[in-house]
């Protein structure tokens, strides 16, 4: 799409939109969120930015093909069930971890890494059908 | 570690789960995708071994999601039946992918067969192994989404006219499983089937179980090919890949006959008599018609489809005259057709190759050029008109006994006549295309597919010819399974008792240690 407007906003509003998404992301552990919408909002970036600039720019500003996003996003959430194997647990069962030196931080879990393993699958689905769209017309 | 066991009914889905993420993950590298699919599967074979040594020794496991114990978490669980229709299952897809190898180009490949058809596998051992009635909808809904995609690559016209319709009717029959699951949850507050077994059985007299029984009977009939809901089956089944058709006639009508064993067996096992009623007149007209409609077929591949639909009718003879000896032949039957069903959509793929098209009257004198092929769609078509020794006769035999002893004539004189229907069909079909001599000018093309082809075809005509031989395992193993499902309670135990260990936080509250 030929528009000025829409030209200049995009390189910002696309970095911004990614940045807020993997905020939703990490703020769904405990709060609304989660991987899906932010992964929703992630792909958003990456469609919006195929309409203003092209498919070319943004299959290049993506770097790798979006099945492949989603393909990781699924075995990393299948990863995170599985670690639970070695702490002797059920599949699936959240793992978690209390860094002393990291009082702020308080825990890290596998439970993390389930949601972004969602979030790459919907971004990589989601971008790749809307490249797929973009492509057609 | 106490609970490997857990892990044992978990790694058959999870193993394809993994394969299928790999492979999509390496989506533009086709060679690497067939690697991943030929390991998986094999994986997914031996811890469904593992799990069915385990289960034979041990009796019935089960453990429960993210610890979270049944009934409020979602529990999966292996009697003999699931897991051995698991083993059975993948053992027949290794076979189905290696012909899959040699009978699909790099196009395809390319259009993700490989990780569909791991989503399917992953679907597939799902429905077999869970032991909730909502999550069975989901693994209906993953066989679903995969089979949607496999059946359309390709993309001739065809084909998408045979999808939309396998589409739609699949979809209304997944709508009405949700809404017969949401009506027997809103009557106990409970989706395990373990609890439900109790649950429904202590509800009051004037509760529409019926109903929801009956409801369940239609969802599932239709997923299994069950006249008058089996039409689906044969407008769709010989447009896809022969690969993808072979997958299909074996597996999918099979999860939807395995989830009506459950469902009957463990959660209305004494109520709704009017389902069983309808289940004895749905399967003896399912027998008939599937094997009548393939009498009036002229396309082979289409031959094959009816002939499964009429093997549907079978396998729901048995479970609805319901006692030991009947679920016995049906859980044999559902073996044997799991393999022959395959072995003959292979052979139609491969004769299509050899004469140039899947018309019957436009294919003659194949015999001469496609030897082995010939032999080996003989002993199929034989095995699943049931001529001794081979695999189809044994669960027969079996299920004519049962019928004979229970009184149910009717039944018995549909395994009969469909038998000898199928008999005729086959023998006719094989007269026609392999045996009459061809015409001068018959397009021969003369290739069968070479070996890969030939060597999957052949493993599972062997199978099926062993299976026949050596049939004392197989019914060892059904019998068990059918004496699991006329007493389950050692399976609602194994469910009810959640994980064998009890975990020491819990899950979703971590305390801050400090």
């Amino acid at each position: 799409m030929n528009s000025l407007i829409l030209r200049t906003a995009t390189p910002l509003l696309s970095g911004l939109m990614l940045l807020f998404s993997i905020y939703v992301l990490l703020r769904g552990h405990n709060e609304p969120g989660g991987g899906f919408i932010g992964g929703l909002i992630g792909a958003s970036a990456f469609a919006i930015y195929a309409i203003a600039e092209g498919l070319a720019a943004a299959r290049r500003a993506i770097v790798v093909p979006p099945i492949t996003i989603a393909g990781t996003g699924l075995l990393l959430a299948a990863l995170s069930g599985v670690a639970s194997i070695l702490f002797g647990d059920a599949f699936l069962t959240g793992q978690w971890w209390f860094p002393s030196f990291a009082p702020d931080m308080k825990y890290a879990s596998t439970v993390v890494l389930f949601d972004v393993g969602v979030y790459l699958v919907v971004v990589g689905a989601i971008a790749g059908i809307a490249f797929a769209l973009e492509e057609r017309e | 570690m106490s609970d490997t066991t857990a892990w044992l009914v978990v790694w058959p889905v999870a193993v394809p789960l993994i394969g299928a993420a790999l492979a999509i993950a390496l989506w533009t590298r086709p060679q690497a995708q067939s690697a991943i699919g030929m390991i998986a599967i094999a994986l997914q074979f031996v811890s469904g071994l593992a799990l069915l040594a385990h289960v034979w020794a041990n009796g019935p496991v089960a453990m429960a999601m993210g610890g979270w114990p049944a009934p409020f978490g979602i529990a999966f669980a292996a009697d003999t039946l699931g897991a051995g229709l698991t083993v059975v299952a993948s053992a027949v897809a290794m076979g189905i992918l290696v012909y899959g190898l040699g009978d699909t180009d790099v196009e395809h490949r390319r259009a993700g067969v490989i990780p569909l058809l791991l989503a399917l596998m992953m679907g597939v051992a799902g429905a077999f192994l869970t032991a909730d009635v909502f999550n069975l909808y989901v693994w209906f809904e993953v066989t679903l989404i995969s089979s949607f995609g496999l059946m359309v690559l390709g993309g001739r016209r065809e084909q998408l006219d045979g999808a939309v319709k396998y589409a739609f009717l699949n979809l209304l029959a997944t709508t009405l499983l949700l809404i017969a699951i949401a009506l027997l949850y809103g009557m106990t507050g409970t989706l395990s089937m373990a609890d439900l077994s109790g649950k429904v059985a202590a509800l009051p007299a004037d509760a529409p179980i019926e109903t929801v029984a009956l409801l369940f009977l239609v969802a599932l009939g239709m997923k299994a090919a069950l006249f008058p809901l089996h039409f689906w089956l044969p407008a769709a089944y010989h447009t896809p890949l022969p690969t993808v058709s072979a997958i299909f006639a074996a597996l999918l009508t099979k999860i939807g006959v395995y989830s009506l064993m459950r469902v009957f067996m463990i959660v209305f096992p004494d109520t709704a008599d009017i389902a069983r009623e309808a289940m004895i007149w749905t399967a003896v007209a399912t027998m008939i018609v599937g094997a009548l409609g393939a009498l009036a077929e002229t396309d082979i591949r289409r031959v094959i489809s009816f002939t499964v639909v009429s093997g549907v009718g079978v396998m729901i003879g048995g479970l609805a005259i319901g006692t030991e000896l009947a679920l016995l032949g049906t859980t044999f039957y559902v073996i044997h057709s799991i393999v022959v069903s395959a072995a003959l959509f292979m052979a139609a793929g491969m004769v299509a190759r050899a004469g140039g098209g899947t018309r019957i009257a436009d294919l003659a004198g194949l015999y001469k050029g496609a030897p082995f092929l010939a032999v080996a769609f003989l002993i199929s078509g034989l095995s699943l008109a049931g001529v001794p020794p081979l695999a189809g006769f044994w669960p027969k035999v079996y299920l004519v006994q049962a019928g004979l002893a229970a009184g149910e004539y009717a039944i018995v004189a549909g395994v009969l006549v469909s038998g000898f229907l199928t008999l005729m069909l086959m023998g006719r079909v094989f007269a026609i295309v392999f045996w009459r001599a061809a015409p001068e000018d018959a397009p021969q093309t003369g290739s069968d597919g070479g070996m890969v082809l030939k060597g999957a075809l052949g493993a599972m005509a062997a199978l099926t010819f062993l299976i026949g031989i050596y049939s004392a395992p197989v019914a060892e193993l059904s019998g068990r399974a059918a004496a699991e499902l006329l007493a389950p309670d050692a399976y609602i135990e194994a469910v009810l008792a959640g994980p064998p260990q009890t975990a020491a936080t819990t899950p979703g509250t971590p305390e801050v240690q400090p």
